[in-house]
């Protein structure tokens, strides 16, 4: 598939954002519980407000995917059937939830009702995890996405960078969350390794099930494609072909791999050891050039079956 | 049980002419759905959104290979993928004939059902974004403006070989489906479970089987067919007057 650049935007900002308000809702509910001090309520509101940013931004994002943004508004009917409509339909009632429990904690301060909101749009959060990642998880025949281990990515990754800013932002905000929160966020960032090390180990080994036989219905083992019928491209030549070489393809999955783990977790060391926000943020914003190649890279290693009609001009 | 129109395509049969690649975009661009954009139609790299595409395979190796040229349109799929995931609705599968159609005002123009069609049938239109691909000639085939005979999909009027017969597949009787049951019809791609409803005729050995009674006119109606006339060998073959 050929990577687009809009929805590679949105997954990775709102995953950031989903994952940052995750980070809050754990600070809050561990203070209420007792584990550590209630950090202030500016962590929380001004915190919420960074995860509106992002969330805005992906959705901001998401509309330069669309041919039709005016009527981006009809895609909320389908919910019934379509993944997609289902994560137009949480995204915002998930920004509500945020807006709702940053705008109680600046005004009622924590309690009740912030840790009840807080719920609700933590539960918001995992649901549209689980809507974005299905969107890609749910078409058979891209078998490189067909695999539950794409909702778990989507899932751990985006929480891993959301945790790592929420880190960052501990630094800044309430330094005595910060040693439990470097840590929570290494943990999420190694399993996130281990479950987007399994997909890579899972794709590697996977063998498409169609073929040019099954695709035109002929038996013979030796087929060759002699024409596909015009020239020039076409929308199937040009949205299904990434057209990068196989070395780009292996430069680009290790540099993800740097990115996205040893290099920010080496960071997130440091910087925990330090005190330094700023040592955070730089790893948050690499980890996230790391993210945006690994969701590239996501896009790329998917073959779609329809590849197989367009194999040779004439 | 309901209906399903749908193509049945004769590999056996098909030329490779692209006179149903023309026929079609004559057609579907003149419609009332609008045009269908191209670029460059004169120039380099002219590209444009069709709804039909006739392509060429070789099969074997040489010399003992054969061309079968492969006509691709919708499948108009009896459980197309490309429905649910459509987030506006503007995909559907009509209930009456089971014709699989894109709702031009409908579409965002997300691509996501092309993502979702594995045999990569739909194209977007560049010029008014939006989603488009076969329709049957939807707009043709109940047009009581024109004669019966004409009320079938541009694509099959337009054809010279006949390779391509349109109908009911749900009707055991049609022409569609006894041809799918007489010259082993099939479905492309069957392991994704989409069960497309159009249907390809494989390429057929071509034979000529003669029987005694065939070069005899056995049950001579009339009794005036004889024997062939038998000469002797020793008569002479050529005429009067050069056989002396
Ligand atoms: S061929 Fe593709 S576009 Fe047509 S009905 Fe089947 S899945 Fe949908
Ligand atoms: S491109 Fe149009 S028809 Fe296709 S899924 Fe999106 S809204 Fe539906």
């Amino acid at each position: 598939m050929r990577p687009a650049f809009s929805v590679i935007f949105l997954t990775t900002l709102i995953g950031a954002g989903q994952g940052l308000f995750v980070a809050l809702y754990s600070a809050e509910f561990g203070a209420w519980l007792g584990v550590w001090a209630m950090p202030s309520e500016q962590y929380f509101s001004l915190g919420c407000v960074l995860v509106l940013a992002l969330l805005g931004a992906g959705l901001l994002a998401s509309f330069f995917h669309l041919g039709r943004p005016e009527r981006a508004w009809r895609s909320a009917a389908m919910w019934r059937s379509s993944w997609l409509s289902r994560e137009v339909i949480v995204l915002p009632v998930f920004m509500a939830a945020a807006a709702a429990f940053g705008l109680a904690h600046h005004l009622r301060g924590a309690g009740d009702l912030t840790l009840t909101l807080g719920g609700a749009g933590v539960a918001l959060a995992l649901l549209l995890f689980v809507c974005t990642g299905m969107i890609y998880a749910c078409l058979p025949f891209l078998q490189e996405w067909h695999t539950p281990l794409t909702v778990i990515n989507y899932l751990l990754l985006g929480c891993a960078s959301g945790f790592l800013l929420g880190t960052t932002w501990a630094a800044a905000q309430a330094p005595a969350l910060l040693v439990t929160a470097a840590a929570w966020t290494a943990g999420v960032t190694l399993a996130a390794l281990v479950m987007r090390g399994a997909a890579l180990a899972r794709n590697a080994r996977l063998r498409p099930k169609s073929t040019v036989q099954t695709a035109i219905g002929v038996k013979h083992p030796r087929i060759a494609q002699k024409a596909q019928g015009f020239m020039g491209g076409s929308f199937n030549t040009r949205d299904f072909f990434h057209g990068k070489s196989h070395a780009w393809l292996r430069l680009v999955k290790w540099g993800f791999l740097l990115l996205v783990f040893p290099l920010p977790l080496a960071l997130l060391a440091a910087g925990s050891a330090l005190a330094s926000w700023p040592v955070l943020a730089a790893a948050f914003l690499l980890q996230y050039l790391g993210l945006l190649a690994e969701r590239w890279f996501f896009f790329v290693q998917a073959r779609h079956p329809q590849n197989l009609y367009y194999q040779a001009i004439s | 049980m309901s209906k399903q129109l749908a193509l049945v395509i004769d590999l056996n049969v098909c030329v490779g002419c692209h006179a149903c690649v023309t026929s079609c975009k004559e057609w579907n661009t003149s419609g009332e759905a609008g045009f269908l954009s191209d670029d460059n139609p004169y120039g380099r790299d002219p590209t444009g959104t069709f709804f039909n595409r006739v392509q060429t395979f070789e099969v074997g190796e040489f010399p003992n290979t054969q061309t079968v040229h492969f006509p691709k349109s919708c499948l108009h799929c009896e459980d197309p993928p490309c429905v649910p995931v459509c987030p506006t609705g503007a995909s559907y599968k009509r209930a009456e004939d089971g014709i699989v159609l894109v709702d031009y005002d409908k579409c965002i123009g997300c691509k996501y059902c092309a993502w979702a069609c594995p045999y990569g049938a739909r194209e977007i239109d560049e010029h008014q974004k939006v989603m488009k691909k076969c329709t049957l000639c939807v707009d043709r085939i109940y047009d009581e403006s024109l004669p019966p005979a004409e009320r079938k999909p541009a694509c099959v009027m337009a054809c010279p070989t006949s390779a391509r017969l349109f109908g009911d597949v749900h009707d055991p009787e049609s022409v569609v489906s006894q041809a799918i049951r007489d010259s082993g019809g099939y479905a492309l791609m069957p392991e994704w479970g989409t069960h497309p409803a159009n249907h390809y005729l494989p390429r057929r050995k071509t034979e000529i089987t003669l029987h005694r009674d065939e070069l005899e006119r056995v049950d001579n109606p009339l009794k005036i067919d004889g024997l062939l006339p038998k000469p002797d060998v020793r008569a002479p073959s050529l005429d009067d007057s050069t056989s002396w």
